[in-house]
């Protein structure tokens, strides 16, 4: 099988969903991978350790920043020059944004939030994660080429390929596809990526204020963890909508997920059922995080953090 | 403005999740359907427009029947009228395809949805029908702002946010904080007993893929409760048991 997988990266970096995209992928088959826009060829060289052969890269200024109608015509065109049967990209806001209109270009079927390698011993079959993490659905793909968006954090990342060859790939794209203009782009610098994130560190409303989430983020750093909140401490502007988990909100996957002063309400708790293991910090004992954690203090945050903070310190 | 809202008709938030008929279909006893949170967040901000800049709000769903009264909810919200393509929705392929042949009729200013739908989140329906209609695309959405031919729009991206400006027609896929869900009152849910309420049959059936089965989740086990005084025994179990740090 023939694999296009579409990679991004993040701060001159191959993000780790991308490479666990890659990984995916070279479990199918033969890896072309893509990058658009300037990234340095060695760190592309390094999409080999994960299983590709070939790095296909357009390295057109104007797709430095993620725009969604030319990324969806390379992607298409590489899909093409490389025999793509199965185009593979990691789920992220820019990915979903881009693949509805590959799949289009492309007349493929498209399945995202996909969790499993296909079987394909009758047909092509995922498995995919559905109502928000509290189920699965296995979907058949009908058609000849196939769109696949990779949950984070569902594949191992494969490490032991080789180098992969990067090759310099043109698209014409034209100017009607650049209609949008971009006026400004405000992101944090150096945090790890909240969706991206092994570890996550979340606040809620028991926090009771901005000024003390730095207890919170004292933790997050000792753990190498993102941040996160609940929806009401993003609405009140304690923190940045980006970090909000949940329902209608980030869905994160990581492998330790700690949520401190946070109730459980099943709206929050739908962005974390993917969460491998669960640590909830709460001062009630009948808070229903509980109900779905695997290890739980009963306890205030602001006596439980700083202690655990230096446990941990003393434990690392 | 003419602003065409695609709404899904999904179990509310809260629902418990289960499976029927050897695990085939979604069992809807007891389950209680709601507006996607998402496209309430898109139909609450076509209201606004509409409020600043006069124009029509047609909602869209591609349903069978029991959508009706999720249908009549966006009406009495503020929707003038709705369209309801009458078939069961199987696939995002095919959702997108009866929305874009609704949206050529149209001849819509705005296409507004949800960033995703709550029972598949695919997020993908916005750029499927972008593409049919050879259109741009934008999700997810936090703010849109119109003026005239115009739109000034801040869409999220991992870390953080981007502000673009573009002119219309284009397909958004909304998410908060774009507007404040709107409740409907009392003269809202009378207008809507009355607004049309179209139904018409696919344009084609073409998917392309199908579901064979539905899974839950493995239960998840007990959980285990540290004491508040001994938080080095958590770290203890996190290390050597979980094995996460
Ligand atoms: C359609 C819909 C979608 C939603 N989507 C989301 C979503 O995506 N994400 C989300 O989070 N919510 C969402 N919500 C809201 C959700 O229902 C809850 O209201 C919200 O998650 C509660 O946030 P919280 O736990 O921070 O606050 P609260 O429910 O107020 O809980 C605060 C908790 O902190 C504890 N506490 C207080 N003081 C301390 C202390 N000193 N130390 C330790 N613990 C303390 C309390 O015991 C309590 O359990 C949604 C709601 C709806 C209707
Ligand atoms: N059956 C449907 N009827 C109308 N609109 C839909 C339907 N399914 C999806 N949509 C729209 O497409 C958005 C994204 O859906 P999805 O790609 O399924 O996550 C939703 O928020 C809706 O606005």
């Amino acid at each position: 099988m023939s694999v296009l997988v579409f990679i991004e990266t993040e701060d001159g970096k191959i993000k780790k969903s991308s490479r666990e995209a890659i990984s995916y992928g070279a479990a199918l088959g033969d890896v072309t991978a893509l990058a658009l826009g300037t990234v340095n060829a060695d760190e592309l060289a390094t999409a080999g350790q994960n299983g590709a052969s070939k790095v296909l890269h357009v390295a057109d200024e104007r797709l430095n920043a993620g725009l969604i109608q030319p990324y969806a015509a390379a992607i298409a065109a590489a899909a093409s020059e490389a025999g793509a049967d199965v185009i593979v990209t990691a789920k992220s806001s820019l990915a979903d944004a881009v693949v509805g209109r590959v799949s289009m270009k492309l007349g493929a079927s498209l399945v995202s939030n996909v969790v499993s390698l296909p079987d394909t011993s009758n047909g092509f079959q995922v498995k995919r994660s559905i109502y928000t993490g509290k189920a699965f659905a296995n979907v058949n793909m009908t058609t000849d080429k196939k769109v696949l968006a990779i949950k984070k954090n569902a594949v191992e990342i494969k490490e032991d390929g080789g180098a992969a060859s990067v090759e310099a790939f043109s698209v014409s794209l034209d100017d009607s596809l650049f209609g949008t203009k971009i006026t400004s782009t405000e992101k944090a610098e150096g945090d790890v990526l909240l969706p991206e994130a092994d570890i996550v560190v979340s606040g809620g409303r028991g926090l009771k204020g901005p000024e003390n989430w730095g207890i919170i983020e004292d933790l997050a750093k000792t753990l190498g963890a993102a941040t996160g909140c609940s929806k009401p401490v993003s609405d009140m502007d304690w923190r940045p909508h980006h970090e909000h988990v949940g329902q209608t909100g980030v869905k994160v996957s990581p492998t330790l997920y700690v949520a401190v002063g946070i109730s459980g309400a099943i709206q929050h708790l739908a962005g974390v059922n993917s969460s491998k293991y669960i640590v909830v910090i709460n001062k009630d004992e009948e808070a229903p995080f509980f109900k779905a954690a695997d290890y739980g203090i009963v306890g205030d945050a602001f006596e439980v953090l700083p202690k655990l903070n230096e446990a941990l310190k003393a434990a690392q | 403005m003419n602003i065409l809202v695609c709404i899904t008709h999904v179990p509310d938030t809260t629902s418990r999740i289960a499976f029927t008929n050897d695990n085939t279909e979604f069992d809807k006893n007891g389950v209680q359907f709601i507006i996607g949170p998402y496209d309430d967040y898109a139909l609450a901000r076509a209201v606004e427009l509409k409020e600043q800049n006069g124009g029509k709000i047609t909602v869209l769903n591609v349903g069978e029947a029991d959508s009706d009264p999720t249908i009549r909810k966006a009406l009495a919200i503020g929707a003038d009228e709705a369209i309801r393509v009458n078939a069961f929705p199987s696939d995002s392929f095919f959702v997108a395809n009866q929305i874009a042949a609704i949206a050529k009729e149209g001849g819509y200013d705005l296409i507004l949805m949800g960033r995703e739908s709550i029972d598949f989140n695919g997020g993908m329906v916005h750029g499927m029908v972008g593409e049919l209609l050879g259109l741009p695309s934008f999700s997810p959405v936090m703010q849109l702002q119109v003026e005239g031919g115009n739109a000034k729009i801040t869409r999220e991206i991992e870390g953080g946010k981007e502000k673009l400006e573009v002119s219309l027609p284009f397909v958004a896929g909304c998410q908060e904080p774009i507007a404040e869900w709107k409740i409907p009152n009392m003269r809202g849910i009378m207008s809507a007993r009355t607004k049309p309420l179209n139904v018409v049959e696919p344009s084609d059936n073409a998917t392309h893929s199908a579901i064979s089965a539905y899974e839950l989740p493995p239960a998840k086990g007990a959980v285990k409760m540290i004491d508040a005084d001994n938080v080095s025994e958590l770290v203890d179990l996190l290390k050597n048991e979980a094995k996460v740090i």
